[in-house]
């Protein structure tokens, strides 16, 4: 009896160690989105392209879609940028964008020079529709089923890993429920 | 009087000091800005992440002190203000996490450890007290003997 107690700070250490160990690695900046099953907050915005007219959130219903978070003066975007081209024209996904507190010319000389990959541009220059998503930083990219409801978040730059790995899987969930 | 004109000075570049930090919010009530100064100081920034929304110069932090301000300014209670935020961010903007299920091993945790290490530490002094009282160091024979031995060692010196 007295043999098996002395093994127990043992035990702890390598119980402590299991735990600590599978914090390693993790990214401590990209964090869990609180808006996960709730659907896209209602919003009133500009189309980039088109200030008359008028988008709301039945934009991102009736077809699983990308919504990408973006702006000219985000650099990572410039770097995500041409996968998003490849994703909308070779896969054919259905990316929505968000222009995030950006200008219209600026938007425009960015995708004058990189090409659009979007179906739609939602215009949120003040970042409102961004802070209801509870945007912290572009590039986000979420992904929206045919509800309409956030099925996930993520953070930073997409590219074919993260599009093989993470974001392919939930969307393919997603259209499996629809 | 030089001591004055330097004190003056002084005074005057405070105001200039605060009115900066209160950025351009207006309350009516010195309680109402402590109010505002206690909420920002503990709703952290998910961009810095170890800066609260007070010292954060980044931009989603001013839309933060913006969105406390203004449900302020409709009445909303500290807890509806912090639900607004933690609802877009996630738990992660509160410094304090809330009491509940996951959390609760988490604030348990300090108690946890005190009272364990002190039922730890009476169990060890326990023990030895009830060993020393049960069996003696020296039984009543070895003492004899080593009386007699320390007896003969001083006889042959």
């Amino acid at each position: 009896m007295k043999r098996v107690l002395l093994f127990l700070p043992l035990v702890f250490a390598l119980a402590v160690g299991v735990f600590l160990a599978a914090g390693i690695g993790k990214d401590p900046t990209k964090l869990e989105s609180a808006r996960i099953g709730k659907p896209v907050p209602d919003f009133s915005l500009q189309s980039l392209n088109d200030p008359e007219q008028l988008l709301d959130a039945s934009l991102l219903r009736g077809e699983v879609s990308l919504l990408n978070v973006w702006a000219e003066w985000c650099p990572a975007c410039w770097d995500e940028h041409g996968y998003l081209m490849q994703l909308a024209n070779e896969k054919g996904v259905r990316i929505i964008g968000l222009n995030y507190k950006d200008q219209r010319e600026t938007a425009f000389r960015f995708l004058g020079r990189l090409g659009n990959p979007y179906q739609q541009i939602i215009f949120d220059p003040q970042g409102s529709l961004g802070f209801d998503l509870g945007v912290y930083g572009a590039p986000e990219t979420f992904v929206i089923d045919a509800e309409g409801v956030v099925q996930y978040r993520h953070v930073g730059v997409v590219n074919e890993q993260v599009w093989e790995e993470i974001l392919l899987p939930v969307i393919n969930k997603a259209r499996g429920k629809s | 009087m030089r001591y004055l004109t330097a004190l003056m000075f002084l005074l005057a570049l405070a105001g200039v000091a605060r009115a900066e930090v209160a950025e351009v919010y207006d309350f009516e009530t010195r309680a109402e800005e402590q109010r505002y100064r206690d909420l920002i100081a503990e709703l952290r920034c998910p961009k810095c992440q170890n800066q609260n929304i007070a010292d954060s110069n980044a931009p989603i932090s001013k839309d933060m002190r913006d969105q406390v301000y203004r449900l302020m300014r409709e009445g909303a209670s500290d807890d509806e203000i912090v639900g607004d935020l933690v609802d877009r961010f996630g738990e992660f903007v509160q410094y304090k996490p809330p009491v509940d299920k996951r959390t609760i091993v988490l604030w348990a945790f300090p108690a946890i450890a005190v009272i364990g290490g002190v039922l730890i530490v009476a169990g060890v002094a326990m023990r030895s007290r009830k060993r020393d009282q049960e069996e003696p160091a020296l039984s009543q024979e070895e003492k004899a003997r080593v009386r007699q031995m320390l007896a003969d060692k001083d006889q042959q010196s």
